[in-house]
This record gives C-alpha cells, structure tokens and sequence, in this order.
C-alpha cells in the first residue's frame, strides 16, 4: 500500500510544478495540437469501452444462472410496481383493505373462498385481519426495492466520492481517509443503528423511511471506498490521466470525467451485490419492529408480522419470506455473473 | 510482532470511546427518557428517582461518569430491572449468547470447510454446482425466515424439537437456534473455502508437494487446507460483528434470554445504562476479537510478517 502511494506522488507533483513555471508552453499551437492527439486516444478508449460493455452483455446472456436472475429479479420488479393497481382493479383489495363484513375479516388458506371452495380471488390467502396477502406482498416489494435501492445509490455516491478523492489525491490524505475507513469497518455499527432507529423514531411514515435508508446507505459505503480507491490508484498514472492534467484539467473534472467512468465496472456490480444486503438489513430492522411502520409494509415486517402467527396460519410467512428470498437470491446470482461478465480476470476458472 | 499488537491495542481505546460517544449522544438527543414512559410517575416520586440515578447532574458530569464507568468495567444500575446491576444482567445474558454464536460458527466451519474443500477438489462436478447452490441459497434466505420454517417443520409438524427454550449448553433446545444460525455462515465458509483452496492447489508449492510423491489426501491435509483457509481466518473478524446481529434476531424468534434481547428490550424502554453497558461490551469484543484474527492470520500464513 505505502509503495503504492509514493508512486503517484512523485510522478504527480511533476507536471504541476512545469506548468507553473512555464506557462507560456501550454499557449503554443504544436503542444495543444497534441494534446488533441492525446484526447482522441482517450476518446478512442470510450469508443473501445463501448464494445466492452458490449461483450460484457453478451457474456452475462451465456451465462444461465445470471440470465435467471435477471429474469426473477425483473419479473419480481415488475410485479410489485404494477400488481397492486392490478389487483385493486380485479378484486378490490388493497395492502391495507380491511374487510367490513366480519365472515371475510380473518385468515383463510391460499386459493380459498371464505366457504372452503376453490377461489382466485386469494391466492396468497388472507392475513388474520382479513387483508390479501399478494397484495401486501407485492407493496411490501415496493417499499423494500425502494429502501434497497436508495440506500444502495446513497452509499455509491458517497462510497464513490471518498474513495476517488483519497485513491486521487494520495500521500498522507489518502492513509489518513483509509485509517477512517479501517476504523469505521470494525465498529458494529448496526447495533448504532437500532440504538438510532428504536430512539429516535421518526413523525411519519415516509420520515422513518427517510431515516432508514439514510442509516443504512450510510453504514455500507466502506467497501465501495476501498474498491473505488483501488482503481483509482492503479489508473492515475496511466497517460490519458497524465495527458488531461497536462492539458490542464482542473482536479475535480479529472476525477469526474476521466476517472469516475473507468471504474464504473466494479463500482456496478459492487452496487448489484450491495441491493441485497442492503434489502436483507432493512427487512432485519422491519423485523425487529424498527424499520417500516404500519400501516406501511416491507418484506420484513409481513414477515415478522406472519412469524407471529406461524402456528395456526403458516401461509402469512411462507409467501412474504419465500418471496424474498427468492429475490435475494436472484440479486446475488445476478451480482455474481455481472462480476464474471465484467472483470474477467476474477472469472472463476 | 509484538509493536504491531501494542499499536493495535492503543487504537482500540479511540475506538470504544468514539462508539460510546455516539450512542450516549443519540440516547442524549432523542426526546423523552426512561420516565416517558406509559406508567405516569408522580413528580415527587420521579425526581427522587432520578436523584438516585444521578440523572439531575449537569450532562457533562453525566457523561463523565459514563466514560469512567466505562474505564473501571462497571455499567451502573439498570433502570428497567430495578436492583439489579448491569454487570449482573452482562454476565448472565453473555453464556445464552456465547454458547449459541459460537455452537453456529462451530457447526458452519465444521460444514462449510468440508463442502467447500469438496467442491473445490472435484470442480465442475455435480457437488460443486449442488453445493454452490446451496451456498448461494443459504446466503439468501433471511435467519428471520428459516428460524420460523424450522420451528414449522420440526416443532409444530414433526414434534422433534422444542420452538423456544433455553435449557443451557447440551439440550435440544440449541439445536434449532444453533443451525438457524449458522446457515448463512455455512454458505460464505463454504464458498470463501472453495475459492482459496482453487487457489492454492494451482499454486507451486502444491505441485512440489505432489511431485514429491504425497498421496492426496496429505497434500490436500497438510498443504493445501492451511494456505486455502486464510480467507476463511479474515472472513471470521467481519464474522463475529455478523453473528452478533444474527444473535439478536434468532434469539428474538425463539425467545432466548440473551444479548441480543436485552440489547433491543433496553433500546425500547430507554434504559441508558443497559443500552451503553451492552453496547461498550460488544464494541470491546468486536475489537478484541479483530485482533486475534490478525494475530492468528500471521501464524497461519507464514509470509506475513508484521
């Protein structure tokens, strides 16, 4: 790590110091015209990277397990932005619909009609208060996807922007940035977390969500640092870096346009394999009655809600948890082959 | 060597300090205290309360005292059970939980570096993708969920095993809890051993091993598992802050008088003492156990040299 860190700084403090005591160079035509070359080439490298995505695409489609993901994990999207209108549309029920007649206020099996015949009406069954159950099913997806999905963005930009700037920067910022990250990774930060949730809970609804991936998005961009650094380190020498600071492009800009785009493949699926983990934290906090708050459902608390209920009506857990498992393990499958179609020096041989 | 562990330990005060710190300035924050509560106190009753409890003091003095409450090891006097120390609930809640971590991480590394280490040797088998399978699903499937499938299955269908007990170390009542809990320590032991141990076997002191005419199971035993278990070695620090959430929810789904428990009936009823004994005592482990990884990563391995 610490040879690593020489490296740049030697090769960076160069060009700096010549640009400022010789301006003048810059202005000439011949040199700019060169440094168009040079752009050219970097421009020729998007152009190759564009058929990198490309094969990229075409090795993740050969790849049967991935492929199912992707299938399940669309399939489960999908179903939970538009089932519930569906639903309400079809049978008139909704997440939080509590029959008025008392005969239909309680829990029957899947695909049953409160006589004990054959129904489509339910085919998740009911919950003990009569609500159907896909229909929670499928809104507890939406708020889990959200969850799962915002906090996975949160910790990307701030896993992104800190591991950028430290791997950039270098020298003493950068081991001072990492020793932070080292610190803040053996901390058991989810036990500050629900000390955070259980004190200080949120006025609304959509607040507790707020905070909920807020703390979640928070704790989990360590890792995203430390891969965003890694690339960053091994891709700052290289010339079209070099060329762009010659030229004259300011820190940020080098950082944003030139770096940031060239380590979009691990930073991807990183954040494919974050969606789950994230997912399974808010669903463990909805457990233990911290996270999403009635009449609001997540995978979680329709989990928790059915593992109550488990002896007399196992059907509200089975659906909720089966459901959620599945999606998890599509993610997981889903992060793994994006991996192998990504990076494929780390393909399993 | 032994400047690498003085140094190691130095950082762990800064550490405890910071996580104290931050969860005695969330209790601080949060309205309302352990008197808010649905049992109105009389204020002649809860003033003297709190004069007891030194909750009247400026909070400067207040924090104070947690830190050297923290320096001497002795957590004070739990709110919500009253007489009670919280050093007395730590020391009888930490067997419950001790006991059911370290039976689950037992059972996962005893089963997860036999399917990895098989996988690896007969790759691209059956076993391979079966066990990869498996690992993956193990991965994916909630504690939360499987504790109460397998209570489903084994106590409330087959009548085997107890839903919820705690009956101490050798009973039925750990086997549920215990596997519950290892499953998804079974599937990353296993897949992070698999990993290593494709490794290793390509590597070259492996194929001096074999070309000196060891029999397989030798290179596999003597060779090959040591350098091919290091991952699972750096994989057991991150473990043991895993397994500490892990105990919170399985011994919530089979009502077990442990940490975990404790730890989130303490954060409900706002009990500051309990919430920041349990909280520094499971900093602490965290902290002493990364360490022992990393003292035990270089009798492993013998390249690394601090």
């Amino acid at each position: 790590m610490d040879e690593q860190n020489k490296h740049p700084g030697e090769l960076g403090d160069a060009p700096v110091t010549e640009r400022g005591a010789d301006p003048p160079v810059l202005q000439v035509g011949p040199e700019m015209a060169m440094a168009e070359d040079v752009h050219a080439v970097v421009t020729g490298e998007l152009v190759a990277g564009s058929s990198l995505w490309r094969d990229a695409w075409r090795r993740l489609l050969k790849n049967k397990l991935a492929v199912f993901g992707l299938v399940v994990v669309l399939l489960i999207t999908v179903s939970s932005l538009i089932g519930p209108v569906a639903i309400k549309k079809i049978t008139g029920y909704s997440y939080d619909y509590i029959p008025r007649e008392s005969r239909l206020n309680k829990s029957f099996p899947p695909f049953r009609s409160p006589e004990g015949q054959f129904s489509w009406a339910h085919p998740m069954g009911t919950d003990n208060a009569g609500r159907d159950i896909l229909a929670r099913v499928l809104s507890g997806g939406q708020i889990s996807l959200m969850v799962a999905l915002i906090a996975t963005a949160v910790s990307l930009v701030i896993g992104v922007a800190y591991g950028a700037f430290a791997g950039y920067i270098g020298g003493g910022v950068d081991d001072l940035m990492m020793r932070i990250v080292d610190v803040l990774y053996s901390l058991p930060y989810v036990i500050i977390v629900i000390v955070l949730l259980a004190l200080l809970p949120a006025k609304t609804p959509t607040g507790q969500l707020a905070q909920l991936f807020i703390a979640l998005g928070a704790v989990s961009w360590l890792t995203m640092a430390r891969i965003v650094r890694g690339q960053v380190l091994s891709l700052k020498n290289q010339e079209f870096v070099l060329a762009a600071r010659a030229t004259g492009v300011s820190t940020p800009k080098i950082i944003l346009r030139h770096l940031i785009p060239n380590v979009l493949g691990p930073v991807i699926v990183y954040a494919t394999l974050t969606v789950p983990t994230v997912m399974l934290s808010e669903a463990f906090l909805s457990f233990l009655g911290l996270g999403v708050r009635p009449p609001r459902v997540s995978w979680g608390s329709l989990a928790a809600e059915g593992a109550q209920n488990l002896a007399i009506y196992p059907w509200q857990l089975i659906f909720p948890g089966v459901t959620m498992a599945l999606m998890l393990f599509s993610l997981n499958f889903l992060g793994d082959g994006l991996r192998d179609a990504l990076d494929p020096q780390m393909r399993k041989q | 060597m032994l400047r690498f562990i003085i140094r190691r330990i130095i950082v762990i005060v800064p550490m405890l300090f910071i996580v104290v710190s931050l969860t005695w300035g969330l209790i601080r924050l949060a309205p309302g205290n352990f008197y808010t509560g649905e049992k109105k106190l009389a204020p002649a009753v809860e003033q003297n309360l709190r004069e007891k409890y030194g909750l009247n003091k400026p909070w400067h003095v207040q924090y104070r005292r947690v830190l050297w409450n923290i320096a001497r090891f002795d957590f004070g006097t739990s709110l919500k059970y009253e007489g009670q120390s919280v050093n007395q609930i730590l020391w009888r809640a930490l067997p419950v939980s001790a006991t059911l971590g370290l039976s689950a991480y037992l059972i996962a590394l005893f089963v997860g570096i036999t399917t990895g280490t098989l996988a690896a040797l007969r790759q691209n088998s059956w076993i391979d993708y079966a066990s990869m399978a498996l690992a993956m699903l193990g991965i994916s499937i909630p504690n939360f969920v499987l504790g109460p499938l397998l209570v489903l299955i084994f106590s409330l269908t087959l009548f085997w095993l107890p839903p919820a007990l705690w009956n101490g170390f050798p009973s039925k009542s750990l086997i549920l809890p215990a596997i519950t809990l290892s499953a998804i320590y079974i599937a990353y032991i296993a897949r992070l051993t698999r990993s290593g141990m494709l490794e290793v076997l390509r590597s070259d002191y492996i194929r001096t091993a074999r070309a000196k005419g060891l029999s397989e199971g030798a290179v596999v035993r003597r060779h090959a598992l040591r350098g091919g278990l290091l991952p699972v070695v750096s994989f057991s620090g991150p473990a043991l802050a895993f397994l500490i959430t892990g105990t919170v929810v399985v011994e919530r789904v089979f009502s077990l008088p442990g940490l975990g428990n404790y730890f989130i009936n303490a954060c409900f009823n706002r009990d500051e003492p309990l919430i920041i004994g349990i909280v520094a005592f499971i900093a602490i482990s965290v902290l002493v156990f990364n360490l022992i990884v990393d003292i035990s990563y270089g009798f492993l391995d013998p390249r690394i040299r601090y």
